[in-house]
């Protein structure tokens, strides 16, 4: 689960790092009081999305006049941001942040992430802020420098001021320094966080370290025991699509094609993904109902994809285990009685009782392109679609 | 010797009371598994599917000798169950669950690291199938009657396609040693290199089918390990060809972040550490096939 900046900030302020004055409008006039508020000669509007880049995508405007925060407010409010990161649909800006300017005298990246090869926490420094970390590791890979945290004795100062003196912060920053990155670390670990990020992390003129921008991200797993943080999810920024699936324990991914597909399992799911390119076509989802395909499950599968406008054709593609597919083909058939289906359909059936289950869909009298193997069934949903 | 599991395996189920405890547990003895016993805390000392439920694993493990354990338990608890097994002296330990948290999981593996590699417990899954050695034990959910018994070794993290893998084997006339399910989470007890080692050493195997897909680096480490210590020949099938960057594609850990998690490029690599690729998920079984003739 992803969260709003402003959101990540309040966080991290929490746990002891400095950020800049600021607050959170949803009107211009709003935004002009909060200008006066915060006070100073300079603000940053921030158009809160769920995404980084936004400054290239005009999300970031800075002001000289709290009118001009008014302006920038109304600017952005309602609009569409479209980064290198949302897709081209973009993302709804609902949220403004206000904030006061920062003098920048250094600009640095810090970020926080689960190492899976060592399986413990690693912290990533840079000297190069403002830059993303991918970015980065492409230009100025020298400038990394990590540390892998033991999780269950959690970060020590020394490694922190390792980090600070590496990142070349002068002396009398290196404990205020190191108090930001353990604060960033306890976030991390305390909140069943996956990634916290802050970039740019910045020295002021002033002399103060500031988390500028940050992000973090959760383990959904872990929901259930951070209420708090549950919270703060913003369904505005995601794909209704998916938040319909998440709401009925399906796993959804929309994608730009125009083959709709339905599967039991998540690695079945991409094999058959994987089988529609290489037959030439493109997948419009990833659906993933879950190993066990329960008929109600389908039912709701059906929904979700018909709701979707780009799908020419429909691929089901069940491996039933210990879900006989005589199981499954009732559950279809049934699906199939509820929800009206304009486009072709082809089904797969394999695993246990799967004459059975084939002989039940040819005996419902549903409209359906029948298949044998993965191939088969990626080179039919094809073939449906050229003819259609 | 088999991996990991035999007809001798004694076998506990934790949260054996529960729906899909007791559902398994019943599909498990069909099959012929040797299943001595259940956990369920609060219930020790009464009957359930004809066999023993205990309070704790230490019990569960004084009274029946049980070896093996199989966790049906909800995710917020499944941790505590695992470590559970591990301090009980349980061997082999299968974690079914889908949805323990990340940090969770990392808390396991520190806390086994107290056991010495011998008395250290094997921990499989989360979000797996388990473990099938077929016609010998099964220590998992998935359909038995569609693996056949033989000599080809099965790890994957995805459960319905590695049961698409063992059809596609069947229909072949090939038949399975054993087949490890390793789960679909970023931090998982059992990586493929884990596995993959064991059957190295197993003589019921002869070649290897590691079925991976996007995400992490646990392919490429076991690539990398096959090519300095294997003699036996590995095939492989990386799902994912067709994911979106940075997105998660149902399983937690399938999602690409870093240089070498794509399918593309894991297929590259594994290439260059002499690995079989099969192209395409409907030919695993002929790809295995192909190997097998030429041995």
């Amino acid at each position: 689960m992803d969260i709003h900046e402003y959101q990540a900030k309040k966080i991290l302020s929490n746990f002891g790092v400095t950020i800049p004055r600021g607050g959170i409008v949803y009107s211009p006039e709003n935004a002009e009081n909060k200008a006066r508020e915060i006070g100073g000669s300079k603000w940053v509007v921030k158009a809160q999305i769920h995404s980084g880049a936004r400054g290239k995508a005009g999300g970031i405007i800075v002001c000289n006049t709290p009118l001009e925060v008014a302006q920038a407010t109304d600017k952005l409010l309602g609009k569409k941001l479209v980064t290198n990161q949302t897709g081209p649909e973009g993302k709804i800006v609902n949220r403004i942040y206000i904030e006061e300017a920062t003098d920048i005298e250094k600009e640095l990246y810090l970020g926080l992430v689960f190492d899976r090869s060592s399986e413990s926490i690693m912290v990533v420094a840079s000297t190069e802020g403002g830059m993303s970390v991918e970015e980065i590791s492409k230009e100025k890979p020298e400038t990394i420098i990590r540390s892998k945290i033991e999780v269950a004795v959690g970060m020590q100062s020394f490694q922190a001021r390792e980090l600070a003196f590496g990142l070349g912060i002068e002396p009398d920053l290196i404990r205020r320094a190191s108090e930001t990155i353990i604060g960033c670390y306890k976030a991390f670990s305390e909140l069943d966080a996956t990634m916290v990020e802050v970039n740019p992390l910045v020295i002021s003129k002033q002399k103060q370290i500031l988390a500028l921008d940050c992000k973090m991200s959760f383990d959904n797993n872990a929901m259930f025991r951070r209420s708090q943080v549950s919270e703060l999810r913003d369904k505005t920024q995601e794909d209704s699509k998916e938040i319909f699936a998440s709401d009925r324990g399906l796993n959804y991914v929309s994608l730009e094609g125009n083959i709709g597909n339905i599967i039991n399992g998540a690695g079945l799911a991409m094999a058959s993904m994987d089988m529609i390119k290489l037959a030439g076509g493109a997948p419009a989802n990833f659906l993933d109902v879950g190993g066990g395909a329960t008929p109600e499950k389908i039912v709701k599968a059906f929904k979700l994809v018909t709701m979707d406008e780009k799908v020419k054709v429909i691929l089901v593609n069940i491996f039933a285990g210990i879900n006989r597919c005589d199981w499954v083909a009732e559950g279809i058939v049934d699906a199939l009685k509820k929800i009206e289906i304009k486009v072709p359909l082809v089904i797969r059936l394999a695993g246990t009782n799967v004459e059975k289950g084939n002989q039940i869909l040819k005996e419902s009298k549903i409209n359906y392109i029948e298949a044998n193997t993965l191939e088969d069934a990626a080179n039919k949903a094809v073939a449906a679609l050229n003819k259609s | 010797m088999t991996v990991l599991v035999d007809k001798n395996s004694r076998i506990i189920i934790q949260g054996f009371t529960g729906k899909m405890g007791s559902f398994h547990a019943d599909e498990m003895i069909k099959y012929g598994s040797n299943v001595v016993g259940g956990v369920t805390p609060g219930k020790g000392g009464s009957k359930h599917l004809n066999l023993p439920v205990f309070n704790t694993v230490k019990d569960a493990v004084n009274e029946t000798g049980a070896d093996a354990s199989i966790l049906f338990v909800p995710p917020a608890f499944a941790a505590d169950s695992a470590m559970e097994a591990a301090d009980a002296g349980i061997k082999i330990c299968v974690a079914i669950v889908d949805g323990i948290p990340s940090h969770d999981m990392i808390r396991i593996k520190r806390y086994m690291r107290r056991y010495t590699k011998s008395s250290k417990m094997t921990l499989v899954g989360p979000n797996c199938a388990g473990i099938i050695s077929p016609g010998k034990s099964m220590l998992g959910i998935m359909p038995g009657h569609i693996y056949k018994e033989g000599r080809v070794g099965i790890i994957s993290r995805s459960g319905t396609l590695g049961y698409e893998a063992a059809q596609q084997l069947k229909n072949l006339n090939i038949g399975v040693s054993t087949s490890v399910g390793i789960g679909g989470d970023p931090i998982n007890g059992s990586s493929f290199r884990d596995i993959i080692e064991k059957f190295e050493t197993d003589d019921e195997t002869d070649a290897i089918l590691m079925i991976g897909e996007i995400g992490g680096p646990q392919e490429v480490a076991a690539g990398e390990f096959a090519k300095e210590n294997m003699k036996k020949p590995v095939i492989a099938y990386i799902a994912g060809l067709t994911a979106p960057k940075g997105r998660v594609m149902g399983h937690a850990g399938a999602i690409v972040s870093a240089y070498g998690e794509s399918a593309i490029e894991k297929v590259e690599i594994l290439k260059e550490c002499g690995i079989t690729i099969s192209k395409n998920p409907s030919v695993m079984g002929d790809t295995v096939k192909l190997v097998l003739e030429k041995m």
